[in-house]
């Protein structure tokens, strides 16, 4: 500790907010796929006949990593609470990067290359298919401005 | 319904002798438990009351799988077996090591015998089998094997591999439940990211094998119970892990707490 200099220490925090926003939005994006799009809406489908092997290990994957994620994320963020380091602004850019990438992760390489499942199950779901990348480009956008925004420590906000 | 899962092992003694050599580790390991606290209470030591109520709940999570009415079901239902795989091989051994056996029967035991125990558990065979990544191997390695192999149906019909296999779940599953969350003293301790590694694959290994008997239901099991097996072992594993994951992020929160500062900063950044 005594080796840190603020300014390390600062730098440190800067990344620990960038870390903890990507993991709880991948956690997060994750969760609303989940209760939105498999419980609720029952668009998605637990299990699809045409899941290729590697898109079943894919799947269960970052189904594991983004439960684990969601909590890591949320403790490190309670970290950064309790040192006084909360960066609200840097920590949303992380959870936009952390939703989008995991979106666009999930809406092209899972739904589409591994077929695990489709977004929902008509005729037209090349239009699902657009919305829902777009709306992860988006996020990675936004997420990205705010991220170079609060490179230099000014995103600092109460936490 | 099914054939082969009303043979003779199901109804005859066969059953009842697995029933009863299944009960009894568990009733000997109570038994030890309640004299453990009653000693501590002869030395007037204390015990948190919460660990013991976790310890019974565990206890009895276990129990109710390998004995009784709910071990007939599960041996013809496949949606009941799963439940009992979640109890026996998931709840029971996190609740059980939340409620700090060894810590229990260390302060309960005589100076010697205790540093006797704890000379066991440095030795490299215990370090072995508390390691995550072998513990997981045991534990999500023997359901893959469990379940994509023929091994699922031949259960149902030799005792001896039901008493073994059910033996397995419990012991594989508290000692993977225990190589991830040091709650007992742990000599051959690994790093708080090493474990959340090991962890994450670990859950991944078990949802997809969840999602794997959906689509291909072990052998003697019809479609939709395998489905809603399947199902059944992806969500409520899902939650179990869930605890598993809270309590590991949690010990680790504790113990990269701000030291230096602990004289005021930790009371400051509480008015925040």
């Amino acid at each position: 500790m005594a080796a840190h200099t603020p300014s390390a220490e600062g730098a440190t925090y800067l990344s620990r907010n960038l870390w903890s926003g990507f993991l709880f939005g991948i956690g997060l994006v994750a969760f609303l796929d989940e209760t939105v799009f498999h419980q609720l809406l029952h668009w998605h489908h637990f299990y699809d006949k045409s899941t290729t092997n590697v898109g079943l290990v894919s799947d269960g994957f970052f189904h594991a990593l983004s439960w684990f994620a969601t909590i890591g994320g949320l403790f490190l963020f309670a970290d950064l609470r309790r040192r006084n380091a909360v960066a609200m602004k840097r920590w949303w850019g992380g959870i936009l990067l952390g939703a989008g990438a995991f979106q666009l992760y999930d809406g092209i390489i899972q739904h589409k290359l591994m077929r695990i499942h489709q977004i929902r199950y008509v005729d037209n779901v090349i239009v699902y298919d657009i919305i829902w990348n777009l709306i992860a480009l988006l996020m990675i956008i936004i997420g990205v401005v705010l991220v170079r925004r609060t490179r230099h420590g000014n995103g600092r906000g109460r936490g | 319904m099914n054939g082969q899962h009303h043979s003779a092992m199901v109804t005859g003694e066969g059953f009842l002798m697995a029933q009863v050599l299944l009960t009894l580790p568990f009733i000997i390991i109570l038994a030890v438990y309640c004299t453990a606290l009653y000693t501590l209470k002869k030395k007037q030591q204390n015990w948190p009351l919460h660990r013991s109520i976790m310890f019974f709940t565990g206890v009895l999570c276990a129990l109710v799988t390998v004995v009784g009415p709910f071990a007939h079901w599960a041996h013809s239902n496949f949606i009941i077996h799963m439940a009992g795989h979640l109890l026996l091989g998931m709840l029971a051994p996190l609740l059980m090591v939340l409620a700090a056996p060894l810590t229990l029967f260390l302060k309960a035991l005589p100076v010697d015998s205790a540093k006797k125990i704890t000379f066991i558990l440095r030795s490299r065979p215990a370090g072995l089998l508390t390691h995550p990544v072998i513990t997981s191997l045991l534990n999500v390695g023997g359901l893959w094997i469990l379940y994509t192999t023929s091994l699922y149906s031949m259960m149902h019909e030799y005792v001896g591999l039901h008493i073994i296999i059910h033996f397995h779940v419990f012991v594989a599953g508290y000692l993977f439940t225990a190589s991830l969350l040091y709650i007992d003293p742990t000599s051959h301790r690994k790093s708080y990211l090493y474990r959340s590694i090991i962890l994450i694959l670990a859950l991944a290994g078990h949802g997809i094998l969840s999602k794997y008997i959906y689509g291909h239901p072990p052998e003697g099991v019809p479609v939709s119970q395998a489905e809603a097996g399947g199902m059944l072992m992806y969500y409520g594993g899902d939650a179990i892990d869930l605890m598993i994951v809270f309590f590991l992020c949690l010990h680790w929160f504790r113990a990269t707490r701000p030291r230096s500062s602990r004289s005021g900063g930790v009371e400051t950044c509480q008015t925040v």
